[in-house]
């Protein structure tokens, strides 16, 4: 067998474990990565959603706020995938199975390859099950085929790209509540720091610059302007080349660390 | 000549001046070993002697510093996928995946050998038989004892039929029973002609399995030889006699002259060969003539391997 073949053979088999994990886990997983998101949708949209949306104004575009906020609970929804992806490599890291595999003849990326793999997918299952509540809820999007195959691909290389970082984050940090807590400002702050919620001109002056140009507002724009049927101009190139920024920036920050681990 | 060559040829690891440090840390300070095939080496020391520092690099796990090394044959650093390919490693800490069955992380591993999905599932079924997991298979070792998690540790090492297993303390923190049965499996794995470098920090577990025996202390082999080798360089088992006073001492010394006294400690250390026969006659010589306070049976642990090899106490050089 060729080296090739191998390398798919082992990251498939890292993949089935994960998708094991995550079964065994579900009940957890259901909760932190679904249940978490829809109930921020819940307070942003019926607690907080009449003063926002009024404050909006012009940029709604007379659509109601849940039209506005959706897009940005994807983003929360894709970003809450991080912990759990830094603590299962954290944990494989910490305990003895890596030495394991490294005493065995497996593939090297492997392992990193398939928790990140699982990684994407469950962040892609969980955005589809937030949007259906979203639907249920009272979102409705404008967003034609096309747009919709554009908005699948951007939250797949967010996801891809987080998935890298968490990677690399859950290999430099030395125990599992360390893996968890370094993810926090992916998944918390930096969403509350972008166009998530309210636009970044909304937001004080040494704010909104970092607001503005930070990967996390092209990202939601895009993914806003797309089912909404707004006009989005280059606003996804400079999304998926921020993705393509992390992702490798992940990727390779993931190898060094893994080989240093 | 010829004993050289044939010596080079049948050992299933040979290492010279291996060396380690971390920092200003020396952990390994030229260490030499020669395993022969089929037999089982055991690496006697205290904590932070060296023990799994050597264990890590002969199982390709990190590079040492300086020094060679051959693991069945093939070149450490020039032919590390071929060594992996033969040996198999059950370390100090759990490697078993907590969230699958006990079945499933034999699974596992069997795909990570690349074995055809039958052979896979029959290696697995055999080993769950032999180390008794077989009920245990379907459920997650969160519900396993100490010793059924050791085993499914080692298990999993053998689903490769490995032909040299390391095995890093392989009974530490297990209760008696649990390290009787790992014993048992180590002797029969042995019969089945694989090759064991264990660690441990007990010598009565070096004794009981061990053909040879390395002790190692502060990254150096301090002491080297089979077990009747290094035993004999240990000052034998005693028998202790404390008593109330220097009175009774002095008295019980009188009649036992062989003993060694202890004025401080109100002791007497008697010389004691296997058997209760001994104990007796000391027993029967003192009498009811002297009153002693209490007796202990002493048996040559780690310590006395190491007082008699470094002339200090293990507990004051693992600091």
């Amino acid at each position: 067998m060729s080296a090739l073949t191998f390398a798919a053979q082992d990251s498939a088999t890292m993949l089935w474990r994960e998708i094991k994990h995550s079964i065994r886990l579900l009940r957890l997983l259901i909760v932190s990565a679904i249940l978490v998101p829809v109930v921020m949708l819940l307070l942003f949209d019926y607690i907080l959603g009449g003063t926002l949306g009024h404050g909006l104004g012009d940029v709604a575009r007379g659509a109601p706020y849940i039209d506005y906020l959706v897009p940005g609970i994807l983003v929360m929804t894709i970003a809450g995938g991080c912990g759990p992806t830094a603590i299962n490599v954290s944990m494989d890291i910490t305990g003895g199975f890596v030495d394991r595999i490294r005493a065995m003849a497996v593939v090297r990326g492997a392992l990193l390859a398939g928790h990140v793999g699982v990684s994407v997918l469950r962040m892609l299952v969980a955005s589809a099950a937030v949007t259906a509540v979203a639907l249920l809820l009272g979102f409705r999007p404008k967003a034609s085929v096309g747009d919709w195959f554009a908005v699948v691909g951007i939250v797949a290389a967010f996801s891809f790209a987080l998935a890298w970082l968490s990677a690399a984050i859950g290999l430099v940090t030395k125990s599992v509540a360390g893996a968890n807590g370094s993810t926090l400002p992916l998944s918390f702050l930096l969403p509350f720091l972008s166009s998530t919620f309210v636009p970044a001109d909304s937001m004080p002056v040494g704010v909104r610059w970092f607001a503005a140009n930070q990967p996390f507002t092209p990202v939601v724009d895009s993914l806003r302007g797309l089912l909404t049927g707004a006009p989005v101009g280059s606003t996804p190139y400079l999304a998926l080349a921020w993705c393509a920024a992390i992702a490798l920036v992940g990727y390779l920050w993931a190898q060094a660390a893994f080989r240093r681990a | 000549m010829n004993a050289v060559i044939k010596q080079q040829t049948d050992a299933a690891v040979s290492a010279t001046a291996l060396r380690k440090s971390y920092g200003k840390k020396v952990v390994l300070d030229g260490v030499d070993l020669t395993i022969g095939k089929g037999q089982v080496f055991a690496l006697l020391g205290p904590n932070g002697a060296g023990k799994t520092t050597i264990v890590r690099i002969l199982s390709t796990l990190i590079p040492a510093e300086a020094g060679t090394a051959t693991v069945m044959g093939y070149d450490l650093r020039a032919e590390a996928g071929a060594v992996r390919g033969v040996i198999g490693v059950t370390g100090q800490f759990s490697s078993v995946d907590d969230l699958l069955t006990g079945e499933e992380n034999l699974l596992l591993v069997g795909r990570l050998l690349h074995l055809p999905a039958s052979e896979r599932q029959a290696r697995a079924s055999e080993l769950l038989e032999r180390f008794e997991l077989f009920e245990a298979a379907r459920h997650t070792p969160a519900t396993y004892s100490g010793g059924m998690k050791r085993r499914l540790d080692l298990a999993m090492t053998l689903m490769g039929q490995p032909r040299l297993i390391f095995l890093d303390e392989p009974t530490t923190g297990l209760d008696p029973r649990s390290r009787q049965t790992m014993w048992q499996i180590i002797r029969e794995l042995v019969h089945e002609g694989v090759t064991i470098l264990l660690t441990t920090q007990y010598l009565e577990e070096a004794d009981h399995l061990a053909d040879r025996i390395a002790v190692l202390d502060h990254g150096r082999i301090v002491a080297e030889g089979t077990p009747e080798e290094l035993k004999r360089r240990i000052p034998g088992a005693h028998i202790r006699l404390r008593f109330a006073d220097s009175a009774s001492l002095a008295e019980a010394a009188r009649l036992i002259p062989e003993g060694t006294r202890d004025d401080e400690q109100l002791e007497l250390r008697v010389p004691n060969e296997r058997g209760i026969r001994p104990l007796r006659d000391v027993v029967a010589r003192i009498g009811d003539h002297v009153a002693v306070e209490d007796l202990s049976i002493h048996t040559p642990d780690l310590d006395d391997v190491f007082f008699a090899v470094t002339g200090s106490a293990s507990k004051d050089k693992s600091q």
